[in-house]
């Protein structure tokens, strides 16, 4: 088959499918009676024209820079972990207990003691699904996506029964000591020149880009990493040379599993500051997406995950500014995943056809 | 060949693959009720042609007669129309249909099957009795040995009024018993004016059964001579463009003491089957031993376990040290450290990764090789690399680029990647399945020299290989499998392939089959 050229495939290829999907996206604000011009400017004015719309950007793209990784881990194992969404929420509970029962002097050691509290709930959540995978053959995808309903159902017993703060009727636990407040963009030395406003991105976003890094180095300068990627490619060659797979499925899993969980220090230790019911709220779902079309590499996870961040926030500005619905916000976003993850192959097809259309041409011109 | 009637004739049939020219302004006349051989290297563009000719793939320019008259052949439906049958070296058979079902399925009638099944089962019979092609018709394929199942392909064929019969690469499958009887059924067939094109790499078959061939190289047709013209050091010559050595030269081995001890080694697949029934040898250092069999009579289960990649019971002691047989200690790292090297059967599916570079494969299986670490936590990719580079150039693999994905490189590149890494771990026993199979003929050469000088350097290798002209020509003793046994012992120089058929075919010296 003919191939693309590689600037084309990494780049061409999501942009052209970003561009449908706006296109189709438009002729539905249209079809509504709505004018498409002003969506999109509201849009772009509310999420990145202004340091505050950056603040929600950013905090958004947080989360989901966490959920991609989750999901790219996974995939490289051959794994596709749904599961993300309850992972991230029994993340959420282990940030409530490192922040609730643990007295920390500093946040930066709350900081971290939350994100291990997290990455083990995490973790854990997604250690069953794995061991059932690897032992019993359960398809891991079925499981996750039932333990997505087994942890909200879980976490809304520990909220009401075990953590809500006697006489609150709220299902929520009790807001954080203030020693576990992680700063936001407007607290931290430097950055609150640009962001004079109370924003929640806070530096959970620094320890997002580092687990970037550290996902990077794990699947391509790790042993590790090396099978776990050889594994998620060819599971009878992982048996030739000798790669254990129980022991490649559970350990993608945990790293996978970990990684949603941590998103919880952005969202209920970061900006919530106590947890709630629904506290992922889609986050999981939306690293599915990030994933797909970051192309399961790190890089592509930021970039997809500020493109997730903007829709988000850009979304929500809709329904505060305009006539259009909020949830058009979910249709944009329905669109997007459309177009980059369910037919990505359509148009890198089409594009192939007018890349060899064009090569021809000029062979017969020159 | 002006004179006679031509069943086939394609002018100036070209088809590029992106920038790669698959097939260059292909010309061949095919005379009715002739068996035409078509020979060439892998990748020489054999499949190509016949897929186009069969309507899988469009020509990018050229023309295609059928028995004189211009046909445009767009799909296989329209080469059935025009006469054309394909046996495709992989059939295209339902395991628990019936042989009758399996010739009718795609050819009723009408919606209901009785009147087509009664129809197919009396024209079944005519067959039979014309070409030698007796097959039960209410068989399951299933339980149908592979020369049958073979028949019942070509039974599918004829039955849809063939008259051109296309066979692709036909005997890899079969002994050499089977293979004699498909070409009795193809010259029956010739006989009675059809015309047969008999695509193969086995220079063998094609002086043994055909009556003219083409040979192919590169995507261009070389020459078309007339078999009985020709010699096969011709024919080789013509495939590759220069003078090749057909047989391998070796000294006599040196055996020295005892490397590998196989004692009633079992082995039984995931359902359960026993597929390893108690198998036993030695191999001494410096010694190449021959496993022949057709395959799928127990090979792959011994590499299998040796290599660490399937549970076995019974006893295996390598150097003197007995290796565990299952749990732990008995995976394909251990088995690696304890000094086995292995090549496996299947590169595609388990001797490479086909996405990753060739870097990357080369530490595949020893990516816990200290040379490969540049400390506890990473691997020293750079050191890999230099290792890569290095072993491209001793195997001279090509292009020696080693950033290239394994999926790049052609099926004789491949396995010279995994050949180089296997070997140049030292082994102290090396496995060895089908180390030829899909490789062109100098690749071919160097990789029978390379097992060669392995051998003389003192290292024991256990050759897998349904390649009879491969193990006779390579290894210094042969065992025979059947079912799962061993059969017998031989010595290459006082053997031959008639004895070792029979064995091949369960069939022993006492005259009954075991």
């Amino acid at each position: 088959m003919d191939r693309l050229p590689r600037w084309a495939d990494v780049a061409l290829v999501p942009l052209v499918s970003l561009l449908m999907a706006a296109i189709l996206s438009a002729i539905v604000i249209l079809a509504i009676g709505q004018d498409p011009w002003e969506a999109i400017t509201v849009m772009v004015q509310g999420s990145l024209m202004s340091a505050y719309g950056w603040g929600y950007t950013l905090y958004y793209a947080t989360s989901f820079i966490f959920t991609g990784l989750a999901v790219t881990v996974a995939f490289h194992a051959g794994l596709f972990n749904i599961g993300g969404e309850g992972q991230a929420q029994l993340g959420g509970l282990g940030v409530a207990f490192a922040c609730l029962f643990i007295p920390w002097p500093h946040w930066t050691l709350a900081l971290m003691g939350a994100a291990c509290g997290a990455a083990l709930f995490g973790a854990a959540w997604a250690a069953i699904p794995a061991y059932l995978q690897a032992k019993r053959g359960s398809h891991i995808v079925i499981t996750t996506i039932m333990f997505n309903y087994i942890a909200a159902s879980f976490l809304i017993f520990m909220l009401v029964d075990v953590l809500r703060p006697q006489g609150k009727m709220d299902p929520t636990t009790a807001t954080f000591p203030e020693a576990t407040r992680l700063p936001s963009f407007n607290e931290i030395p430097g950055i609150n020149l640009i962001f004079d406003k109370g924003v929640p991105a806070n530096v959970t976003f620094f320890i997002a880009l580092i687990m970037a890094v550290v996902v990077w180095a794990l699947l391509w300068r790790t042993r590790l990493g090396y099978q776990i990627r050889a594994f998620g490619k060819s599971e009878p060659a992982a048996r030739y040379a000798g790669i254990n797979p129980t022991r490649i499925i559970m350990v993608a899993m945990l790293i996978s599993g970990g990684l949603a969980g941590m998103m919880a220090i952005n969202n209920v230790m970061g900006e919530a500051e106590r947890l709630l019911g629904n506290s992922a709220s889609g986050a999981g779902f939306i690293g599915i997406a990030v994933a797909l079309m970051g192309r399961n590499h790190p890089i592509g996870v930021v970039l997809a995950a500020l493109l997730f961040g903007f829709l988000f926030q850009g979304g929500a500005e809709l329904g505060l500014w305009t006539k259009i619905p909020i949830e058009l916000r979910t249709v944009v976003q329905g669109l997007v995943i459309l177009f980059t993850g369910a037919l990505d192959m359509m148009v890198r097809m089409l594009l192939t056809r007018i890349f060899t259309l064009f090569r021809s041409n000029r062979m017969e011109a020159a | 060949m002006a004179d006679q009637a031509l069943a086939i004739e394609l002018k100036g049939i070209s088809k590029a693959f992106g920038p790669v020219q698959a097939n260059k302004d292909i010309n061949i006349a095919v005379p009715k009720g002739t068996i035409h051989g078509i020979i060439g290297e892998n990748g020489a563009g054999k499949s190509t042609l016949m897929s186009i000719l069969y309507g899988f793939y469009k020509a990018d320019a050229g023309q295609i007669f059928v028995k004189g008259q211009l046909t445009a052949i767009p799909d296989s439906q329209s080469a059935i129309r025009a006469g054309i049958g394909m046996v495709f070296q992989h059939f295209k058979l339902v395991q628990n249909f019936t042989v009758l079902e399996n010739v009718v399925l795609g050819a009723e009638d009408g919606p209901m099957l009785n009147a087509s099944l009664a129809k197919a089962r009396k024209e079944l019979e005519r067959l039979a009795r014309d070409y030698e092609l007796d097959v039960d018709p209410d068989a399951l394929i299933e339980d149908l040995s592979v020369g049958h199942q073979q028949r019942v392909e070509i039974l599918k064929a004829l039955y849809r009024q063939a008259e051109i019969l296309i066979l692709d690469e036909p005997t890899g499958v079969l002994t050499p018993d089977e293979a004699d009887h498909l070409f009795r059924i193809l010259r029956g067939l010739r006989d009675q004016g059809k015309t047969v094109i008999l695509i193969t790499h086995k220079l063998r078959e094609i002086m043994e059964a055909t009556d003219n061939v083409s040979v192919m190289r590169r995507g261009t047709m070389v020459a078309t001579v007339k078999t009985a013209e020709s010699s096969p050091e011709q024919l080789a010559e013509l495939m590759v463009g220069r003078k090749v050595l057909l047989e391998v030269e070796k000294g006599p081995a040196k055996p020295g003491e005892v490397v590998l001890a196989v004692e009633d080694l079992r082995v039984r697949d995931e359902h359960k089957v026993e597929r390893l029934k108690g198998v036993g040898f030695e191999i001494r250092a410096g010694e190449i031993l021959g496993i022949a069999g057709v395959a799928g009579n127990g090979q792959s289960e011994l590499l299998a376990a040796l290599g660490g990649m399937m549970r076995a019971t019974g006893k295996i002691t390598l150097k003197g040290a007995d290796l565990p047989l299952s749990g732990k200690g008995s995976d394909g790292q251990s088995r690696r450290a304890a000094g086995i090297a292995h090549v496996p059967e299947d590169r595609h599916q388990y001797g490479l990764i086909l996405d990753f570079s060739a870097w990357e494969n080369v530490a595949f299986g020893y990516f816990n090789n200290a040379q490969y670490q540049k400390n506890a936590l990473f691997m020293d990719n750079d050191a890999l690399r230099d290792d890569t580079r290095k072993k491209m150039e001793k195997f001279d693999v090509r292009p020696p680029d080693c950033w290239l994905p394994a999926k790049s490189f052609s099926g004789g590149n491949q396995q010279k990647i995994v050949v180089a890494r296997e070997m140049e771990q030292n082994p102290a026993l090396l496995l060895i399945g089908q180390p030829t199979r899909g490789v062109d003929i100098g690749a071919i050469e160097f990789i029978h020299k390379q097992i060669i000088a392995l051998r003389d350097a003192g290292a024991a290798i256990l050759l897998v290989s349904v390649e009879l002209d491969e193990i006779m020509s390579l290894s210094d003793r042969i065992a025979v499998m059947f079912d799962g046994k061993i059969m017998g012992f031989r010595d290459p120089e006082t053997t031959n392939e008639r004895e070792l058929g029979l064995l091949m075919a369960g069939v022993t010296g006492k005259g009954k089959a075991a």
